[in-house]
């Protein structure tokens, strides 16, 4: 598996290369960009920081729970950190697999469990101050 | 005794710094760190969920806190 904490925006070919393999019959490929607005209100660009050492843990454990319910090859996540602008790459997840199922299953898989149990932080910039996201109920 | 806070996101803004010491009962679990917390610093009462790691792992409430322990406080995630 290849797992990675990156200053700035991901590139996608890093971990789609890396997962390249002759056994694969299917790689899915999920790149999370920096949108431009959240609930209709204009976002200027995104600030992200982790807590890394666990960070990395927890992306770990994503990687290896989806290589015990699925059969898969290979597993790449690098997410970004540090100031990102609209359009930019803040995370990318590349699974091969002998069959697409299980490459599509997994990759939900790993970008939902990433966003429940990944100590990463994203703040929203606006034109009129920032936010925390989720912080609040 | 002593624990070694350590924050990040919004629990760093309510600390206003990354890193502070805390003097608790000898003894105290996580559950009576997080009430001590919310009694001194109300904002994390408004906050989705409040988790807390030791050893680069989160950690139930129960967990039983030695003197000079890092804790970090890990306030809703939200990577991605």
């Amino acid at each position: 598996m290849d797992i990675q904490l990156i200053q700035g925006s991901v590139n996608v070919n890093d971990v789609e290369s890396s997962v390249g393999s002759p056994d694969a019959g299917g790689t899915v490929v999920f790149i999370g960009t920096v949108r431009n607005q959240t609930q209709s209100k204009k976002v200027l660009r995104l600030e992200f920081e982790a807590y890394e050492p666990m960070a990395l843990k927890e992306l770990e454990k994503i990687a290896k729970s989806i290589q015990e319910r699925w059969d898969c090859l290979a597993i790449s996540i690098h997410h970004g950190l540090g100031v990102l602008q609209i359009g930019e790459v803040a995370v990318a997840i590349a699974i091969s697999c002998p069959h697409r199922k299980a490459a599509f299953e997994a990759c939900a898989y790993a970008i939902d469990t990433l966003k429940e149990t990944v100590p990463i932080w994203k703040k929203e910039y606006f034109e009129d101050g920032e936010v925390w996201v989720a912080a609040h109920p | 005794m002593k624990v070694k806070l350590i924050a990040f996101g919004i629990a760093k803004d309510i600390l206003q710094k990354r890193t502070q010491e805390i003097e608790i009962t000898d003894g105290s679990s996580i559950a009576i760190l997080k009430s001590q917390l919310m009694e001194q610093y109300p904002s994390f009462e408004k906050l989705k969920s409040l988790k807390f790691a030791v050893d680069e792992s989160y950690q139930e409430e129960e967990y039983i806190l030695n003197d000079g322990a890092e804790v970090v406080i890990i306030p809703p995630v939200s990577g991605g």
